[in-house]
């Protein structure tokens, strides 16, 4: 393959995705929308191939393209057909006209901000300081070792905005409904292919050490493995429930502020841990961060307080 | 010659565009909702092409790992809208039967 065969690829990648995007921004039907949604995050998931970032490709792939489209195929599932939001109004032309002409004047001062930061990229680049110090952080993939390590702070926060926003589900109104039981076929297909995700999931946690995977790549897959068995009609899942689904959607964000504090005790500060025990750490929050990210990953997925949910507490308020 | 880098990066600020333009003018929250998931994978585009270092060289990982980081939050952020949608949507039938 040449080079030019190369930026070929790119240029109708880059194609594909503009026109996907269109289409699912102004497709008539809000269905169609949302399917080729779901099909722009997987071409996205080539593009970020194309761009050496295998471990966002993989992310992009299950969580950006994968949950995300469950999540909105099930609440337009929810919608009743006559509701009222789905009738379409336009806008006055002159309110078109000014978000337009803004958008294009606020495009075209990225496009010479994004041109010339990358003409003149001069001075140090963060990214050759996360490869010579790479051999100190207890793993060789750079992106877990940023994540887990470097910038450590960062995913601990993100776990906590993760909780956040499942409280927040949780909160807000009863489960959906849970799909019919469904026919044979599909029973024996998700029996067939849940015990694959989830071993493919342990696979991409232990290798996201040396090569692209990870805690969220797993969490996610773990997640998609919950959402097939809820579709083949097991309501809850495969979640455990009461405490135990409590526990396992607090022990990301626990066991992580958990080691951050330990290694404190050491005279060091927050999240720097000694050399020594550096991988296995970051495989202990990573065990912990995918369980976590799992569960609540699906959890938002059912929407509202699931029977599982509820059922560590006096069930008298039902 | 148009460089890979390049070519990504002005793509992800069309998509960025396209995302916000159709969330401001849509009518329909649910293709909002879309709109802003279309906004954030330009956004995300931009930083990843700033990383890309060429065909040869190990690329930024930095950057790597803040998309990542964000591609989870921006789903957390996806299922509270659509939970709150869902909410807003059930309370708007309940006033219209009364």
């Amino acid at each position: 393959m040449t080079l030019d065969d190369l930026v070929m690829l790119d240029v109708l990648l880059s194609a594909m995705l503009l026109m996907l995007a269109i289409a699912a921004l102004h497709s008539q039907s809000l269905r169609r929308s949302i399917i080729l949604f779901i099909v722009f995050g997987l071409v996205t998931a080539l593009a970020w191939a194309r761009l050496k970032a295998p471990d966002v490709a993989l992310a992009e792939a299950m969580i950006g393209s994968g949950v995300a489209g469950a999540l909105l195929l099930a609440a337009l599932r929810d919608r009743k057909p006559d509701s009222k939001a789905t009738t379409e109004r336009g806008r006055p032309s002159w309110q078109v006209l000014t978000v337009t002409y803004l958008v294009i004047g606020l495009a075209l001062t990225a496009s010479w901000a994004f041109l010339d930061a990358h003409q003149n990229q001069s001075g140090p680049r963060i990214g050759a300081l996360v490869q010579s110090e790479l051999t100190n952080s207890g793993v060789s993939n750079p992106v877990t070792a940023v994540l887990l390590n470097f910038r450590a702070y960062d995913t601990l926060l993100e776990l906590a905005v993760l909780s956040a926003a499942l409280l927040g589900v949780l909160a807000l109104g009863p489960e959906r409904a849970a799909p019919r039981i469904a026919g044979p076929v599909v029973t024996h297909l998700v029996a067939w292919l849940a015990p694959l995700l989830i071993v493919t999931a342990g696979y991409l946690l232990w290798v996201g050490a040396h090569a692209p995977g990870g805690a969220f790549q797993a969490g996610a897959l773990l997640a998609a493995a919950g959402i097939i068995v809820r579709l083949s009609g097991k309501p809850q899942a495969g979640l455990p429930s009461g405490i135990r689904l409590r526990l396992i959607t607090a022990a990301g964000c626990g066991v992580f502020l958990f080691v951050g504090l330990a290694s404190m005790s050491g005279g060091a500060s927050l999240l720097q841990y000694p050399a020594d025990w550096a991988g296995t750490l970051i495989l202990l929050i990573e065990v912990f961060a995918t369980l976590s990210i799992a569960a609540s990953l699906l959890l938002v997925y059912l929407g509202g307080q699931p029977d599982a949910w509820a059922s560590g507490r006096e069930r008298g308020h039902a | 010659m148009l460089e890979t880098s390049t070519l990504y990066g002005l793509l992800g600020i069309v998509l960025a565009s396209l995302g916000l333009h159709a969330a401001i003018l849509q009518r329909d929250t649910l293709r909002r909702i879309l709109a802003i998931n279309i906004l954030g994978v330009g956004v995300f585009l931009v930083f990843i092409a700033t990383a890309y270092n060429g065909p040869t060289t190990v690329p930024d990982a930095v950057p790597h790992a803040l998309v990542l980081t964000g591609i989870v939050v921006a789903v957390a952020a996806t299922a509270l809208a659509l939970a709150l949608l869902r909410r807003l949507e059930a309370t708007r039938e309940t006033d219209d039967d009364q």
